[in-house]
């Protein structure tokens, strides 16, 4: 039987990775899938307490965390495809006009 | 389950978002933009009519507790349909001026707005995170309006990437107060609370996504590119819409779900953030060229004050600066969305403003009404919330918070009256053609600058009627 | 413990052994008349053979959007169907609701040709993006 503990510390690590990354890369779409990595993390942890818990609200929560990150995925890629056609490149240091 | 009982509690977030479907459906069948514009109007003033029928009646939950109505909360919604209404009437003309008139844009207001309203009356962490997400994502797309351009395409990567990171936080924050708590409705989690550090993180995370949203200092870096790039009569929705939305649902979550055992830690946390959110953003504000840019900063500073009222528990007074803050801002905004419509020249800088007073002698007079009410100089609404907030900050005995907020918002006079320096006192530096404003448009700004003096005079809703809301929905 | 497991090594050997009499028996009955298109291995509608860094057109993407999308809408539908018969009516008329709203969802892309695949709209689709 493997324990919560293992659960929540693989998703914290994930977390950790995703805010990590998010951080240092620079390529506008590996910056977008760490905050997926992030997402997805959560989903994990909710799911481990949902099982814990014996409650079902974690569960429900996670279904809704799946649909916002597509959602997400859709308007973001959007995005980023608008980036490229202006810049063509999806690097985050090149998206530097707006400042102060 | 009841379901009439449960549409009628939300009756608002209903008729927006069928509207919104209609909407949809509408631009489907390719029928004409201003078919859009007119429905969405007469929507958002139904759903306005219903909020406000709402908030005078006895609160309570719905949705399997999923939700509140009644009340401060349904108060806080007939703030946000009022700034989604005037957004609407403002956008048209500035809109088609930039070729930007689409219907979905109508589409993309009515569901961030349903989102809002979903905030606004959250009483369950899903609630919470659907709302925020709802408003979000349909505010990234409005951000990317103008993304054939590349600060209007720099504006929504920005603000999606670094929205998308703090929804991470939030829902971390979530994630951690379920797995101490096993609740998920705000108050079971104040009953079940105790302060684990599992349930601090929580709280902290949750925090930290609500300031991002709120634009407070540190994570207020997004504010100013974002309202750059925006049509901005949208970024007038953003900026106060979606600010009242999240303080809303701050203050449900500190009245509903903070234990009063972790209250004072709390009320610490958020009182450092607040002044350190009024200095940063007084202080950048004073050196902005852009006129943008100046009211992102000074819109950052409000929610310093707004968060002073958070700090010391001034609810009531929180609600009536946001609805201050909505009209006037708008205003601004509507202004300034009128002279960007001016063609070949560039009315973002605050020096192109100069002569502009006697050109154009009623948008200056309008803009310098919304500009002294933004101050907070006597008989408009500004000030009106601004003494409610540092009142109540007083009571509760903070009066250090009180007394920076007061010095803030005095440099807060210089950039505000420099704008009003460059209408007035500032040669012409050569002449343009400034278009004619549509009855309409001219109509709006007018009312919402008659009603920025009048709740400044006689302040509709005095502040113990308000209290009786906030008591009204409490656990 | 181990036991349990046994039908599902049947299920294994059915499974392979179905497959393997299908193969033959088409092989032995059908008429088999071979050409290259038929015979070049199957990669999604692509040209299997040639450069991978090719510029792929708006179309996937526009669609892989609308993919994701819509499938992740089921993960809403197949709860409720599980649990229907203890949820009661009620829930049925809110998952009808749930579903015209989809419905509108795709109906406005079909209206704004999004799904269309000839050359003459993936050209007007990729002027406006």
């Amino acid at each position: 039987m493997i324990g919560i503990d293992w659960y929540l510390a693989l998703s914290a690590i994930l977390f950790v990775i995703g805010i990590v990354g998010v951080l240092i890369r620079r390529n506008a779409i590996v910056v977008f899938m760490c905050v997926e990595l992030m997402l997805n993390a959560v989903n994990l942890a909710l799911l481990s307490f949902s099982a814990y818990h014996g409650d079902i609200g974690g569960m429900i929560l996670v279904f809704f965390s799946l649909a916002v990150a597509a959602a997400e995925a859709v308007v973001g890629l959007a995005i980023i495809i608008a980036i490229f056609r202006n810049h063509l490149s999806v690097d985050i240091l090149k998206v530097n006009l707006l400042r102060w | 389950m009841n379901y009439l009982h449960d549409i009628q509690a939300f009756l608002p977030g209903v008729i927006i978002a069928f509207t919104g479907l209609i909407t949809i459906l509408l631009e489907s069948l390719k029928r004409d933009v201003r078919t859009m514009y007119g429905v969405s109007a007469a929507g958002v003033l139904a759903a306005l009519i219903a909020a406000i029928l709402s908030s005078t009646s006895e609160g309570g939950t719905a949705f399997t507790d999923a939700i509140v109505y009644g009340g401060w909360s349904s108060f806080g919604q007939v703030i946000i349909l009022i700034g989604t209404l005037f957004s609407i009437l403002l956008s048209a003309d500035y809109l088609k001026s930039k070729s930007l008139h689409f219907g979905e844009v109508y589409a993309m207001i009515l569901f961030a707005s349903l989102g809002m309203l979903v905030l606004a009356a959250s009483n369950h962490l899903i609630t919470l995170f659907l709302g925020i997400e709802t408003m979000s994502v349909a505010l990234y797309v409005l951000a990317g309006l103008m993304h054939y351009r590349k600060t209007g395409a720099e504006a929504a990567l920005k603000y999606f990437l670094l929205g998308a990171f703090a929804t991470g936080f939030l829902l971390f924050g979530i994630a951690l107060i379920y797995g101490s708590t096993g609740e998920m409705t705000l108050t079971s989690v104040a009953a079940a609370a105790s302060p684990t550090p599992l349930f601090l993180a929580g709280s902290g995370l949750l925090l930290t996504g609500i300031f991002f949203k709120i634009g407070a200092v540190p994570f207020h870096m997004w504010t100013p590119d974002v309202y750059e790039g925006t049509p901005t009569t949208l970024t007038g929705f953003m900026a106060t819409s979606a600010k009242t939305a999240s303080f809303v649902a701050f203050a449900l979550i500190l009245v509903r779900m903070v234990p009063e055992t972790s209250y004072e830690s709390w009320q610490s946390v958020i009182q450092v953030i607040a002044i350190l959110t009024m200095i940063v953003g007084n202080v950048i504000a004073l050196v902005q060229e852009n006129v943008k840019r100046m009211l992102a900063y000074s819109s950052i500073a409000h929610a310093g004050y707004l968060l002073v009222g958070m700090a010391s528990g001034g609810y009531s007074a929180v609600l009536f600066y946001l609805f201050a803050y909505t009209i006037m801002n708008l205003g601004a905004f509507g202004v300034i969305a009128y002279f960007e419509r001016t063609k070949n020249f560039d009315f973002t800088s605050i020096e192109s403003y100069a002569g502009l007073g006697s050109r154009a002698p009623l948008m200056g007079v309008l803009l310098s009404v919304f500009l002294f009410s933004l101050i907070g100089i006597p008989p408009f609404a500004g000030f009106m919330g601004k003494y409610y907030v540092f009142a109540s900050a007083v009571q509760a005995g903070m009066i250090p918070l009180a007394v920076i907020g007061v010095l803030a918002s005095a440099a807060s006079v210089y950039y505000y009256l420099r704008v009003m320096v460059y209408l007035y006192f500032k040669p012409e530096h050569k002449p343009v053609h400034l278009e004619k404003a549509s009855v309409l448009f001219t109509a709006t700004l007018i009312l919402l600058a008659a009603s920025t003096l009048y709740f400044g005079i006689e302040p509709l809703v005095s502040v113990t009627d308000l209290f009786g809301f906030v008591t009204g929905i409490s656990p | 413990m181990l036991a349990s497991y046994v039908p599902i090594l049947v299920l294994f050997g059915v499974a392979f052994a179905l497959a393997l009499v299908l193969m033959t028996l088409s092989r032995i009955a059908g008429p088999y008349r071979p050409n290259k298109i038929k015979l070049d291995p199957y990669e999604s509608g692509m040209d299997p053979v040639g450069q991978a860094k090719e510029r792929y057109s708006i179309a996937f993407y526009l669609v892989a959007m609308e993919f994701i999308v819509f499938d992740l809408e089921v993960i809403f539908i197949y709860p409720w169907a599980v649990g229907f018969r203890d949820l009661g009516v009620g829930t049925f008329y809110a998952m009808v609701v749930f579903v015209v709203i989809l419905f509108v969802g795709l109906f406005y892309t079909l209206r704004k040709g999004t799904l269309d695949w000839d050359m003459k709209s993936l050209k007007h689709q990729a002027m406006k993006l």
